[in-house]
């Protein structure tokens, strides 16, 4: 490496310095940057891929091929109920993973590698540079997860025509598909969020994975109707709803109901983030 | 122009930054120095306003560094704690941060070329030498081509080539009119580097004056001398028009067994008190002028520093570290 000669930076206007402000083109073209430059969002979103398509082609395909099978007869009858929903649930339970992960690291990342504190520097509105970045992240999501329910809902869908056919024209079918896109996104700002409270790229993963897998199932163990409420009110009870094109026996709440709830829980842990944002030090 | 006034920031019970005032005036090198621990730092985050002060204001040509409109194109900083992501290119780094001002995509080549980084422009941040994070840094720094600049230890682990290339970009900057605040936590590299000096200890302000002015407060005309007629010689430096005062033993080891006693005179050149001694007999265990910058500096902070700094390795040993009669307290 040759040292340079300290010669003067070139010239910024001053009256453009003088009236430039910060706007939102700025700012999100600068997230997005941020975002798509580093490996582990294209290694996280390739494992979504994978995992969500390939899981629950693998599940369908298991689940055709072991048709009328030996005590198979409750898992047919589900499926035959509700098709959509069981092709997106065999891939997306494991496949959301990823996106909890991805959502943490968005942020997290920021504080380990104390990135946060060139990105405060240049953006020292604090709320306008979580917005940005939850902009750009829930966008990308969208665009992924709802290639992606597509993508298995369609071959899933394949598969499983010889035994029930399933097309998007079915009632709530679309509903379910789009749905399930919307939810996925939403989880990664739910993560993200999680992350930009916790701050620790490992703690708010478990903190992430904790409520989304293992809440459930623990308050699945709760007695009683209350019990019920209580685990039918959960962020990710309520979320998987909108990907259901029944009903199942025991839900608490309507696809639109629960996808709203879930929502709901996004904005009180995004709003915490934003709020804890300003007043922290950074 | 930089402006802090009666800054206090409390980490927990420990005082950081402690009723500190200040100002940076644009057009030289202004060095920030104090021992580690002293609060430059912590200084610095919260007039960048990523820390948040328990009472007092910091200002950047007037604003807090929250209301400038477009901060990197008024304020560039280099902190010392590292601020770039491992993964991400040095080039995408200065990218992410130019988009946030609208800057060009251009701009950033520019300061890539000006730090001397354009042929690693696309390689991996985290590959990169000290040196080259370093530069980096001063790039990111540079990006908005600012007014203001703030940089924290920015020689810290550079080689020589590396410290000189900073210091005359410091230097070259502060010509071209623009307010520089360098924090450093040594004395000789600011002596060589800044114009004016702002010394602080345990989050105090110890002196701020022109850098030779505060080399010239705390070293001139202080001499050690130790001698066994210590009486005999107080009385001709008084006469030559010279103060003696006893030296304080400042907790150290006596000198071994000679009984000579240590004293601190001020007003006279080391030569004269030798030329002294000489005419009348008098023998000298000691005679030092204390001249030394590190010596100045650590005088000025002594007493303020956070861990102990006697028996410093690599320090020849000094039993009785002169605690200044001047310069000290202000």
């Amino acid at each position: 490496m040759t040292a340079a000669t300290p010669t003067a930076p070139a010239q910024v206007p001053a009256a453009a310095a003088a009236e430039h402000r910060q706007g939102w083109g700025g700012l999100l073209a600068s997230e997005w940057t941020k975002i798509r430059s580093v490996r582990s969002t294209v290694w996280t979103l390739l494992l979504f891929v994978v995992i969500s398509i390939g899981l629950g082609a693998l599940f369908t395909w298991l689940t055709v091929a072991n048709w009328n099978g030996p005590r198979a007869a409750p898992r047919d009858a589900r499926v035959i109920l509700d098709p959509v929903g069981f092709i997106l649930g065999a891939g997306l339970g494991l496949g959301q993973l990823t996106l909890c992960v991805l959502g943490v690291l968005v942020i997290s990342t920021e504080y380990s590698t104390g990135v946060i504190r060139a990105s405060l520097l240049a953006v020292p509105r604090r709320l306008k540079m979580l917005t940005a970045k939850s902009v750009v992240f829930a966008a990308l999501l969208l665009v992924v997860a709802e290639i992606v329910v597509f993508g298995s809902f369609f071959l899933g869908a394949a598969i499983l025509h010889s035994h029930v056919p399933v097309a998007l024209s079915d009632h709530n079918v679309t509903r379910a598909v789009v749905g399930s896109g919307l939810y996925l996104t939403v989880l990664g700002l739910f993560s993200l969020a999680i992350g930009a409270i916790i701050r620790h790229t490992a703690g708010a993963i478990t903190t992430a994975i904790g409520v989304v897998f293992v809440l459930p199932i623990l308050s699945g163990l709760l007695p009683g109707s209350w019990g019920a409420h209580i685990n039918g009110y959960l962020p990710e009870q309520a979320g998987v709803l909108i990907g259901q094109s029944q009903p199942a026996a025991g839900d608490v709440l309507s696809a639109w109901e629960g996808f709203g709830v879930f929502c709901l829980w996004t904005a009180v842990l995004l709003a915490l983030a934003g709020y804890l944002l300003q007043r922290r030090d950074a | 122009m930089i402006e802090v006034s009666d800054l206090t920031k409390r980490y927990g019970d420990k005082v950081a930054v402690d009723h500190l005032s200040f100002t940076v005036e644009p057009g030289r090198v202004t060095g920030f120095l104090g021992p580690n621990g002293a609060g430059k730092s912590t200084t610095m985050r919260l007039v960048l306003g990523l820390d948040y002060p328990n009472t007092g204001t910091a200002t950047i040509n007037g604003k807090h560094y929250r209301e400038l409109p477009s901060p990197l194109r008024t304020v560039g900083a280099l902190l010392e704690a590292k601020s770039v992501h491992g993964g991400r290119t040095a080039r995408n780094h200065l990218l992410f941060l130019a988009q946030t001002q609208g800057l060009p995509r251009s701009r950033v080549d520019e300061v890539l070329g000006l730090v001397g980084l354009q042929e690693v422009a696309d390689k991996r941040a985290g590959s990169f030498s000290l040196g080259m994070s370093q530069r980096l840094g001063i790039a990111a720094a540079l990006l908005g081509d600012p007014q203001v600049l703030l940089l924290d230890e920015p020689v810290n682990g550079l080689d020589p080539e590396g410290v000189l290339w900073i210091r005359n970009l410091m230097k070259q900057l502060a010509t071209e009119g623009r307010t520089i605040l360098v924090s450093s936590h040594l004395m000789n590299e600011m002596a060589v580097t800044a114009d004016y000096l702002i010394v602080i200890g345990r989050g105090k302000l110890i002196v701020e004056s022109s850098t030779e002015d505060v080399i010239a407060r705390s070293t001139d005309k202080s001499v050690r001398v130790r001698t066994p007629d210590a009486a005999r010689l107080t009385e001709l430096i008084t006469a030559a028009g010279g103060t003696s005062a006893p030296g304080e033993n400042g907790g150290g080891p006596a000198a071994p067994g000679n009984g000579a006693e240590l004293l601190t005179v001020t007003g006279l050149p080391a030569a004269r008190i030798g030329e002294l001694a000489a005419s009348a007999s008098i023998v000298l265990h000691e005679l030092t002028p204390v001249a030394s910058l590190e010596e100045a500096f650590m005088e000025l902070t002594s007493g303020s520093v956070e861990f102990g700094r006697r028996d410093r390795p690599g320090q020849p040993s000094q039993p009785d570290p002169v605690n200044a009669t001047q310069g000290g307290a202000r």
